[in-house]
């Protein structure tokens, strides 16, 4: 797992930021998920220390947590690149060429047919099942902003877009 | 009297937003303020034209209601224009002009909508807009005129079945949970539609919440629920904040919380966000994951009825299952009964996709014929292509082939054809789809889905997934059609949940259907529908190659040779078979053989 909190500074910003989710749902039952899943929305992933310190702060074994956060394709245990891209690989994105959107967006940013972040650490690109808006397929989201209808073409121009928006 | 205000209404379901529907609204906005119209700009959810995207309603005094199609920011002025100021009908943007006939009037014609009743209709965000439509007049009833036991019975007498796929009758499953012991008790409404080609339930949700909501608090009255969970899936983060809102709006019309109605019922109704993973559609995985641990399923008994959350009574239905409820105690169980046939009542949300010319919302009776959904409501095939298969209840359902498009759609036809009515997904394909792969691709779906807890399923799997590749890549064995079926069918038995028992379903009715297709890959290392690129060789048309030098400018292996202006020709042997040409021909001109 990477370590990519170094400095004592943003460690503690990171404990501030646990500490006030937990207090949030202490009281709940079973509340393991929406603690992992706020954690991630205000950390962006969840790294080894994060989860350690929610495994201690809620009484569970590191292993439970990690059992649960792995488990769940939401939850990401590594950084991402500043843009999102997530490719729909629903049936209809399928049957629409979602393949050839693959190629040519990842194409485009250097990475392999499977995604990943691109060196830079300015896009991720991952495959997910169905967003469920199947009629504009094939489908990617950006950022969670939806561009539907695409073509090979039309998807390398999208990510070009973002690529301006510097 | 006052004159209406002219109203225009844009559709902002996820869909519309993806086709630029927010760009659209604010275009409209803008347009109404510079000509000073007395206009009002609202939204609505998905009326089900999602081919069309994005949707605008007109509703001007002294015209027919009209629904414009393709709509796109550059059109808003000439429609504010004409309509709103000149009161003439945009004919070339019309879909559907109230009480004429236009090109596509039949999609909706040709429906009858129970679930989608409010579904672009309504405001969703407005629960004053429900209430004016009828809502929350099913809760009233149940509450101030019915015991539990007679809403139960009334849910039986209607017929109604499980729409998240099983099919079991809800009345029925409500009764074991009613009749359970245990402090607390819970209502659960499954909103985890996971199945890739299937967006029926987002589609209520961001349409009509309130439906669902009031669907759930009747059903929590008739078993005597204490807390309620909504579990939705992450990735709809819009019917999320929906239902937030509406669950929040009922309850300060006090027909959710505390003693609603003042008839001293009590239930409160949480939203849970699923965190990504398909088997938490089984009821025992859903609950593992409701108490936070890894979704997975267990065996049963003990039933969710008896032992579910916190070891207690829990009763879990589909979106669409419980939207229909609040109209069964409406307008009565027999009014329900009389619409369907005589194992299945009422109607069916499915989801038109792929190939098909009308692709949507599409809700019918049951009892309609596949040919009926596919060719009348949908409209036929796009880009005057032949039919080929139709794929119905997703990962877990089956493709069936043009022959059997007589088959009624209700719990007794499908299953017998060897589908299943599933929750509702329609995925057409063409002649260019691939059979096989349409197979590999949902079985890779399952294969990465699978808990992992059970052998047959974790295994079973694999090994098919791995057969399957190897088919489509041509280096399929002659035996490998007796395998694959072998697998199957020792998967589906021996599964412990339905993920599992119904994974192979997609494999074993494209043998039964499609095995021409299998022998071809095997035996001639052939893929008829030229997709499978192990399999097929790349060719330009000479007859329409423009001769604009794209491909031969992007092929990655400098395979493509051609002048400006005159046709290309691909040299087959140092042709590495990347697609790229295929994908960059803005001509159609690449094709494969």
């Amino acid at each position: 797992m990477a370590r990519n909190l170094k400095s004592g500074a943003v460690d503690s910003d990171r404990d501030a930021v646990l500490q006030k989710v937990i207090k949030k749902y202490i009281r709940q039952k079973g509340a393991l998920i929406p603690i992992l899943q706020e954690a991630q929305e205000a950390l962006g992933h969840l790294s080894e220390e994060s989860l350690d310190y929610i495994a201690r702060a809620t009484g569970r074994t590191l292993a439970q947590v990690y059992g649960v956060a792995t488990f769940y394709t939401q939850f990401r245990l590594e950084p991402i690149g500043r843009h999102l891209v997530r490719i729909c690989h629903g049936t209809a994105c399928h049957v629409g060429g979602a393949e050839d959107i693959d190629a040519s967006v990842c194409g485009h940013l250097g990475l392999s047919d499977e995604g990943g972040n691109t060196e830079d650490m300015e896009f991720t690109v991952e495959k997910v099942v169905c967003v469920g808006a199947c009629s504009l397929a094939p489908i990617i989201l950006v950022d969670g902003v939806a561009h539907g209808r695409l073509t090979a073409d039309k998807a390398r121009n999208v990510i070009k877009s973002y690529q301006k928006q510097k | 009297m006052a004159k209406k205000r002219d109203r225009v209404v844009v559709g902002l379901a996820t869909c519309g937003i993806a086709a630029g529907g927010v760009a659209v609204k604010n275009e409209l906005l803008k347009e109404v303020k510079k000509q000073h119209l007395d206009a009002e700009v609202a939204e609505t959810g998905c009326i089900g034209y999602c081919f069309a995207e994005v949707l605008v309603e007109v509703e001007k005094e002294g015209m027919p209601r009209v629904i414009y199609g393709d709509i796109t920011p550059a059109d808003v002025s000439a429609l504010v224009d004409s309509h709103l100021v000149d009161g003439k009908i945009l004919k070339e943007k019309a879909l559907l002009i109230e009480g004429r006939k236009t090109a596509e009037a039949d999609f909706l014609k040709r429906q009858k909508r129970i679930v989608l009743r409010n579904c672009g209709l309504i405001d969703p965000e407005s629960i004053d807009d429900y209430i004016a439509h009828g809502g929350y007049e099913g809760l009233k009833k149940a509450l101030k005129g019915m015991t539990p036991g007679q809403v139960r019975q009334e849910v039986l007498d209607a017929g109604l079945r499980g729409r998240g796929g099983a099919g079991f009758p809800t009345g029925q499953k409500w009764n074991f949970c009613a009749g359970a012991e245990g402090e607390d008790k819970y209502i659960v409404c499954n909103a985890d539609e996971g199945d890739p080609g299937a967006f029926m339930d987002r589609s209520v949700l961001e349409g009509d919440p309130h439906a669902v909501i009031e669907g759930m608090i009747i059903g929590g009255y008739a078993i005597g629920a204490t807390h309620g969970y909504i579990y939705c899936r992450a990735e709809y983060p819009l019917a999320v904040k929906r239902l937030r809102m509406g669950i929040r709006d009922a309850k300060k019309k006090r027909f959710l919380g505390r003693d609603i109605l003042g008839k001293g019922y009590n239930l409160d109704i949480v939203v849970k966000e699923g965190a990504g993973a398909f088997v938490c559609g089984e009821e025992t995985a859903m609950i593992a994951s409701i108490e936070g641990t890894r979704g997975m399923p267990r065996p049963r008994p003990p039933f969710p009825a008896n032992k579910g959350i916190w070891r207690m009574p829990t009763n879990i239905n589909n979106v669409e299952t419980l939207a229909n409820v609040p109209w069964i105690i409406r307008n009565g169980a027999r009014k329900y009964a009389a619409i369907g046939t005589e194992g299945s009542k009422g109607t069916k949300v499915f989801c038109l996709t792929g190939k098909v010319r009308r692709g949507g919302l599409a809700e019918v009776a049951m009892g309609t014929t596949l040919r009926e959904v596919i060719f009348g409501v949908g409209g036929g095939i796009k880009d005057n292509r032949a039919f080929k298969a139709v794929q119905i209840g997703g990962p877990s359902g089956g493709c069936l082939p043009s022959a059997l498009l007589d088959t009624p759609v209700d719990y007794d036809s499908l299953p017998a054809a060897g589908a299943i009515m599933g929750s509702g997904g329609m995925v057409i394909v063409d002649d260019r789809t691939c059979m096989v792969d349409l197979a590999k691709y949902f079985l890779t779906f399952t294969q990465m889905e699978s808990c992992g807890k059970c052998i047959p399923c974790r295994l079973g799997t694999k090994r098919m997934l791995e057969i399957l590749i190897r088919i489509c890549e041509g280096k399929g064995e002659p035996a490998d059609i007796g395998l694959l079926q072998e697998l199957a069918l020792d998967i589906k038995e021996s599964s412990l949940c339905a993920l599992g028992g119904t994974a192979p379903n997609p494999v074993l009715t494209t043998l039964r259907y499609f095995k021409d297709e299998f022998k071809a890959h095997i035996f001639d290392k052939r893929c008829p529908a030229g997709y499978c690129v192990d399999l097929v060789t790349f060719h330009i048309d000479p007859e329409k190659c423009t001769g604009c030098t794209v491909c031969v400018r992007n092929c990655p292996s400098g395979s493509i040779t051609g002048e400006k202006k005159k046709p290309h020709a691909i040299d087959l042997d140092t042709c590495i078979r990347c697609r790229e040409c295929l994908r960059r021909c803005r001509f159609d001109a690449v094709y494969t053989e």
